[in-house]
């Protein structure tokens, strides 16, 4: 597979009141096409600003991030972030944040666009609501068939399940890998649930608490569907853990 | 808790107040001083045979024109104000000084440029009104949390999609809160400027009535008119607040 995003030398920091805050030191890691790539780590060493960074929404003060070959200086409609706020528009229906990247298509068209990807991440029914009327793991999957619709040759995840009770995190990982099937996106996810990296991701990258570093990279050699209480996947459950120091 | 136990407490309030006022006058034998009763009556010979309804009409035809005037400038101008940091540095200093500038210190000024006819009034509510809906906006826009603007980057779409899907409708519910402030004032500054400067409207009704014959039974009825048409107008923009689009705001 060719390589989709080089990751090379990245360093980034920010000015704080007492001084410069170093977040990522030295980081670097390739992802190929087509590729999921898991990315753990203790609470605050740098998740997000990574992601944000290659996502192209902060400049890195050192390094650079490349796709396809060229430099990656700005976010692409082809590069979709899902924050780990979440960023669903609340002042717009269901439907109308699912057409909103939706450009070149008639108008009728859109619409059924959105519908359709309504349908697919479970929101049938939903689509003439607004956010505030809808639950938090709803919320989550409207977030994700936002992204979806533009058909992205990328996803930046940040935390995506992670407000969810453990059976609907569950229910959307295996919708996740549904989709993931039939549209090949390459995968960037940020997560603090071990079991979640192994469940989805064919490659998981451990972090070093902050100023972050990659500590430890685990290829993850399961076929799907996978089955999370093998012995296999419980043993590299633990060594992933072991490597998070708990 | 029904309605109509939420109401009776404020309802006993001014029952209360009534038969206090009531009382004053026929204990004190007041000459002048109406009764509640002589209010009421004095009102109703004003609405059958008077000018009542042509001094509301001209006193909300005043606030309509000028506060519509208002909007339509405020509102471009505080989007834009928000957007462009160089037209925010540039006019902020100078908004926030004419800000606390009360709309009836431009009174002599109003006659001065405008005379004593419709224009006068008009150019007081636009004065009033517009700076308050300006800084809202303005805030509004400021107050765009970052994730949502990302995310709008992220899609790559026109200007004029972000404009019309993120920007206006993230401001609209500031914008509101701006409208009813600025309708609030200008009510208040259109009574003012009538007592002063003209010969119509709700304000110059309350002026006339005192000065040809003390008919404080007029002047008290022409404050409560003023009361009530202040609260519908509000109830009238507290209606925006509940549009589809603007309750995520709102939402607790
Ligand atoms: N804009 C910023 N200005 C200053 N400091 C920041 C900024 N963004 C992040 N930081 C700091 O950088 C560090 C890493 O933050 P980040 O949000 O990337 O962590 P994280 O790994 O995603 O944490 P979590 O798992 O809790 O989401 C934190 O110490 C945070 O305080
Ligand atoms: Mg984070």
């Amino acid at each position: 597979m060719p390589t989709k995003i080089a990751v090379k030398d990245l360093r980034k920091g920010f000015p704080t009141e007492q001084g410069h805050l170093p977040v990522i030191d030295d980081v670097s890691f390739e992802v190929a096409d087509g590729e999921f790539v898991a990315i753990v780590g203790p609470s605050g060493c740098g998740k997000s600003t990574l992601l944000n960074v290659i996502a192209g929404f902060d400049p890195p003060d050192r390094g650079s991030v490349t796709v396809d070959g060229s430099l990656a200086t700005g976010p692409s409609s082809k590069r979709i972030l899902m924050p780990q706020q979440g960023s669903v528009f609340p002042w717009l229906t269901v439907q109308q944040n699912l057409m909103f990247g939706l450009n070149g298509h008639a108008p009728g068209n859109r619409e059924q666009i959105a519908d359709h990807y309504a349908a697919i991440v479970g929101l049938k029914g939903f689509e003439m609501s607004y956010p505030h009327e809808l639950s938090g793991g709803m919320l989550k999957r409207a977030e994700l068939a936002r992204a979806l619709v533009v058909k992205p040759e990328v996803l930046y995840m940040d935390e995506p399940f992670s407000a969810l009770d453990a059976l609907m995190s569950l229910r959307m990982r295996k919708e996740l890998l549904r989709i993931l099937a039939e549209e090949r996106h390459t995968v960037v996810l940020v997560t603090h649930d071990v079991e979640e990296a192994i469940h989805l991701a064919d490659r998981i990258l451990v972090l070093s608490a902050r100023p972050t570093r990659i500590q430890m990279s685990f290829e993850v050699p399961f076929a799907h569907p996978r089955t999370l209480s093998s012995p296999a996947a419980q043993g590299l459950k633990e060594a992933v853990l072991r490597e998070l120091g708990v | 808790m029904s309605k109509l136990q939420l109401v009776l407490p404020s309802l006993a309030v001014i029952a209360v107040l009534l038969t206090v006022w009531w009382l004053a006058v026929v204990l004190t034998g007041s000459a002048i001083f109406p009764t509640p009763w002589q209010v009421v009556t004095g009102t109703l010979e004003l609405a059958r045979e008077g000018t009542l309804w042509d001094d509301i009409g001209a006193s909300l035809m005043r606030v309509a024109t000028g506060f519509l005037l208002a909007v339509s400038i405020a509102v471009p101008l505080g989007l834009w104000m928000g957007w462009v940091k160089g037209a925010f540095s540039t006019l902020n200093p100078l908004f926030q000084m004419l800000r606390p500038i009360s709309p009836i210190a431009w009174i002599p000024i109003a006659i001065l440029w405008f005379g004593v006819g419709n224009e006068s009034p008009i150019f007081l509510i636009f004065i009033s009104s517009v700076f308050p809906m300006v800084v809202q906006t303005t805030a509004g826009v400021h107050t765009i949390e970052r994730r949502y603007l990302r995310a709008a980057e992220n899609f790559g779409v026109s200007r004029y999609t972000l404009f019309r899907r993120v920007i206006i409708p993230a401001v609209l519910p500031q914008i509101i809160v701006g409208m009813r402030i600025g309708l609030g004032v200008a009510w208040l500054v259109v009574v003012a400027a009538e007592m002063i400067a003209l010969r119509s409207g709700l304000g110059y009704l309350i002026i006339d009535s005192r000065n040809a014959g003390n008919r404080y039974d007029l002047v008290i009825g022409g404050m409560v008119i003023i009361g009530i048409i202040g609260l519908s107008l509000d109830g009238m923009m507290r209606l925006l607040e509940g549009l589809r689009t603007v309750r995520w705001r709102y939402a607790h």
